[in-house]
């Protein structure tokens, strides 16, 4: 296997819009930076395809200053492991990359949390931002009915993409309701972009039927999903379709900062004010320190660059504006928040853990996420978790279990760490286990 | 459990499960606290490899012994506990190791186990994986694997006396008392005619000074790759380097488990407290691996854990009273091999606690023959 | 670079434009299902971001490979359903 040695004065992880604006203003006042993303593109799920042909000017200003700041890209590169302070093990299609920094800003962006229902294991459910990118990448929806669901208000932008790709969609349901939406609309006002974005939007969606308080109880069908059930919690009602796109709302993409030992709260990073972690050196943004959206994560990806160039002053002068949005995603939390009937979706039958097919009454069976892991299999499969362990923290209040590397699975031989040239080893008596 | 339990044991890992099922088949009523959950401790992190072994006349004794008794436990295990008779393949690079397979070969022939000695060819035909140019191997057709965590909670709630033993996780124990009971770390005294000391590498916790030392282990899992070996293979090759051995030591270890997932170790430290993985350990298991499989470097791993072996000085378990108390008893110190021989634990254990004539001679286990202190390790 | 990459989905030839991901061109080629679970169910992508690995197929002989990141390239054998 081929393996590479690169060291940097800065490394930035995840290059969405966060790790961007940090990548970029730290590399635009010298120092050595490098991005890493596990994609082959820059601009994260949210801006995917964008630094191709962009439809979002404020993506494609972002793509070409990163590209013009000297930082260097180091694209489908998964960070999996961190043997020792100061480094970075990273596993690319070709090769192990060894990567050392002095200073480490994490961008790692947030998944999409997935509630078991069901039916939501049939070819066909896909996340709403996860079908949005894979459109961006050639899937093709031209004429395909596409119901969108669950929380957030990335189900409004997805499609609305979606449209635009030729997809039909028959309904987008929200599962807030009605009323705390149009609270939360009303506050809009205070953030002029995405004023602007939902105006846009709503012009574009005319037509599109929009409906606030509906939740999925199934989706049905035979290899593929054919059918959605749809419930507004007195009556339900079935819509035909081809896709299912749903979601709700995002989980943020923890396991590479505890991996390094970064304290959490309430699920997220603790930062100070200048995006730093508990561990010296090592910065977050985005979504890991609160889901706020792209706005959030461009500000505070700038804080977290200049500060760690030692630039604190230049850092300050985004404060009030980062407060700002860090108003609008606690706004956004309270508007999107999840109703409890979405605890009783899984049936005692359905999977909750996909990888390793364990439904929900062998896991209720347990006291914890790692009692679960051991006698039932639950999280011990290829995603290590991510899906399942996000879902049972919602269904049962399970923290997630101890994290170890590799915090994605590597080839084996990625795993080797030592110099090229192996010491000498010494083998056992007993050797059995 | 309304009335106080006949025993009282701590642990409930493979080794407290079986000690804990014999009991309650002899008619005991039994308590099994644990601070964790069933068989997440050095359960959790062994390999689950039932494996006759010969170090020792002891030690063949007892694996022997616990092997028979897992086959004939085979029948009833549930599906979770993945029991495949896929047997053990020493593997041997060349021909002093192969001079070590005749003799082990003969060894165990000797005592009845089934072997077969394979020549370079056979082993290539029987496990393609392994790189050419091995001078043969010894495929010792009975041994097997299971899941270990799922193999002790099936021994305490899956047999016929289940409702004679009450598992209680979560409950940190503080003490052992002399009078059989136990107190627990809120101060509760749990009383019980006797009270067994199952925690394996945290059993010195419990009885101070006792040699048991912790030693820990890595282990790497794969995704699924069906096929890629057919038995738990196993290096000889540590006899030519015996005279390298250091510290801390790794050897060739594969198993292929029933999920398609092949299990990789292994490694042994002492002086090594934390489960974190230690990352030049695993560099060393996984390239002395790759020496005997050089396609395992391309499989997908898709996890890397760590836990603690509890060691004694002479590589035999501590069965039987302590030298403490009567009433305190001790099943611990099984080392590399307690997935093997719990079933035979469980059975001296209560031959002993019962008065009964011990299956097998009990005297190379107990733990008097190590003395009360902390005996130096080798 | 080139305009069309040339690959083959469970033998069947195809062709699509650069930048298509495996998982894209495995559904231009109709397949709907990826993989089969461990208790044989039909699974196909779900997070389309490299989290989940239901996107997984056999790329060239080398199994459990994410179709969702990885980019269509000439000559490329696709196998869905192992």
């Amino acid at each position: 296997m081929n393996s590479a040695r690169l060291s940097f004065d800065l490394v930035v992880v995840g290059a969405g819009p966060g790790g961007l604006a940090a990548a970029s203003v730290a590399a635009e006042r010298g120092g050595s930076v490098a991005l890493l993303d596990n994609s082959p593109w820059l601009g994260g799920q949210i801006w995917r395809g964008e630094q191709a042909r962009s439809a979002v000017p404020l993506a494609r200003q972002w793509i070409e200053r990163f590209l013009a700041s000297g930082a260097r890209a180091v694209m489908q590169a998964s960070v999996f492991a961190s043997p020792d302070r100061g480094v970075l093990l990273a596993e690319t299609p070709a090769a192990r990359l060894t990567v050392r920094f002095k200073k480490l800003i994490l961008a790692t962006g947030a998944r999409e949390l997935f509630l078991p229902f069901p039916g939501w294991t049939l070819p066909g459910v896909v996340g709403p931002g996860g079908l949005q990118a894979m459109v961006k990448a050639g899937w093709p929806v031209a004429g395909r009915r596409v119901v969108v669901a669950g929380s957030g208000p990335l189900l409004v932008a997805v499609a609305d993409g979606l449209r635009r790709y030729g997809a039909r969609i028959p309904l987008i349901a929200e599962q807030a309701p009605q009323l705390r939406l149009a609270r939360f609309a009303a506050g809009l006002w205070r953030y002029p972009d995405k004023l602007a974005q939902a105006v846009a939007m709503k012009a574009r969606l005319l037509g599109i039927p929009y409906r606030a308080g509906v939740w999925l109880r199934r989706a049905e069908g035979g290899e593929r999903v054919e059918r959605v059930v749809l419930t507004d919690g007195r009556r339900s009602w079935t819509v035909e379709c081809d896709l299912l796109a749903c979601g709700w709302n995002l989980v943020p993409n923890t396991e590479l900062p505890r991996l390094l030992g970064c304290a959490l709260a309430s699920g997220f990073v603790r930062v100070d004010e200048f995006q730093r972690s508990s561990v010296e050196g090592v910065f977050c943004v985005g979504e890991l320190t609160g889901i706020a959206g792209a706005d959030a994560a461009l500000v505070q990806g700038q804080i977290a660059g200049l500060a760690a160039v030692g630039e604190t002053e230049a850092a300050r002068e985004w404060f009030a504006e980062r407060s700002r949005w860090h108003r609008f995603g606690a706004a956004l939390t309270r508007a999107f928040a999840l109703r409890p009937e979405l605890r009783q979706l899984a049936k005692r039958e359905t999977v909750v853990c996909r990888c390793e097919d364990v439904s929900r009454e062998a896991v209720e069976r347990c006291r914890d996420a790692r009692e679960a892991k051991l006698h039932t299999r639950c999280g011990m499969g290829p995603c290590q978790g991510r899906i399942c362990g996000a879902a049972t923290q919602f269904l049962f209040g399970w923290e997630s279990d101890s994290i170890r590397p590799p915090v994605f699975p590597v080839r084996m031989e990625s795993l080797l760490t030592a110099s090229e040239h192996p010491k000498p080893v010494s083998n056992l008596s007993d050797p059995t286990s | 459990m309304s009335a106080a339990p006949d025993i009282v044991i701590v642990g409930a890992g493979i080794v407290g499960a079986a000690c804990a099922r014999e009991c309650a088949r002899a008619g005991l009523r039994v308590l099994v606290l644990d601070r964790g959950p069933v068989g997440g401790g050095t359960t959790a992190a062994g390999m689950g490899h039932i494996v006759v072994m010969d170090d020792s006349p002891a030690q063949f004794a007892l694996t022997a012994f616990s092997r028979r008794l897992w086959q004939e436990l085979a029948p009833e295990l549930p599906a979770a506990v993945e029991y495949d008779p896929c047997g053990t393949l020493w593997v041997a690079a060349d021909e002093p190791e192969m001079a070590e397979v005749h003799r082990k070969a003969a060894f165990y022939r000797e005592r009845g186990v089934r072997v077969e000695v394979l020549e370079g060819d056979d082993v290539a035909a029987a496990e393609p994986a392994l790189r050419p140019g091995m001078a043969g191997g010894l495929r010792v057709v009975d041994d097997a694997v299971v899941y270990p965590p799922a193999a002790a909670q099936h021994l305490l709630e899956s047999q016929e006396n289940a409702r004679r033993i009450e598992v209680r996780p979560g409950v940190t124990v503080a003490a052992l008392n002399e009078d059989g009971g136990v107190t627990l770390a809120d101060g509760t005294r749990v009383s019980a005619g006797v009270a067994v000391n199952a925690a394996g590498p945290w059993s010195p916790l419990l009885a101070p000074g006792l040699p048991v030392r912790k030693r820990k282990g890595h282990l790497v899992i794969t995704d699924r790759h069906p096929g890629f070996v057919h038995h738990q293979i196993v290096e000889l090759g540590y006899l030519k380097s015996a005279h390298a051995v250091t510290a801390d030591s790794v050897a060739f270890n594969i198993q292929p488990r029933k999920t398609g997932q092949m299990l990789i170790g292994s490694s042994r430290q002492f002086g090594a407290e934390g489960t974190e993985i230690n990352a030049e350990i695993l560099d060393r298991m996984l390239r002395r691996a790759f020496e005997y499989l050089p396609g395992l470097g391309r499989l997908s791993a898709i996890r890397a854990w760590a836990g603690h072996r509890a060691a004694t000085p002479d590589k035999l378990p501590l069965i039987g009273p302590s030298l403490a108390s009567d009433r305190i008893w001790l099943a611990t110190g099984h080392e590399g091999l307690g997935i093997t021989t719990s079933l035979a634990t469980g059975r001296l254990l209560a031959d002993q606690v019962l008065g009964r004539a011990p299956a097998i001679p009990v005297e190379p286990y107990l733990p008097a023959r190590l003395g009360k202190g902390d005996t130096p390790h080798a | 670079m080139p305009e069309r990459i040339e690959l083959s989905v469970n033998g069947r030839a195809l062709s699509v434009p650069w930048g298509t991901t495996v998982a894209a061109a495995v559904a231009l080629a109709g397949e709907t299902r990826f993989r089969r679970s461990v208790h044989g169910d039909a699974r196909g992508p779900l997070c389309g971001m490299g989290i989940c690995f239901e996107c997984r197929v056999t790329i060239n002989g080398e199994p459990h490979a994410r179709s969702c990141l990885i980019l269509c390239a000439d000559g490329m054998e696709v196998r869905t359903d192992e």
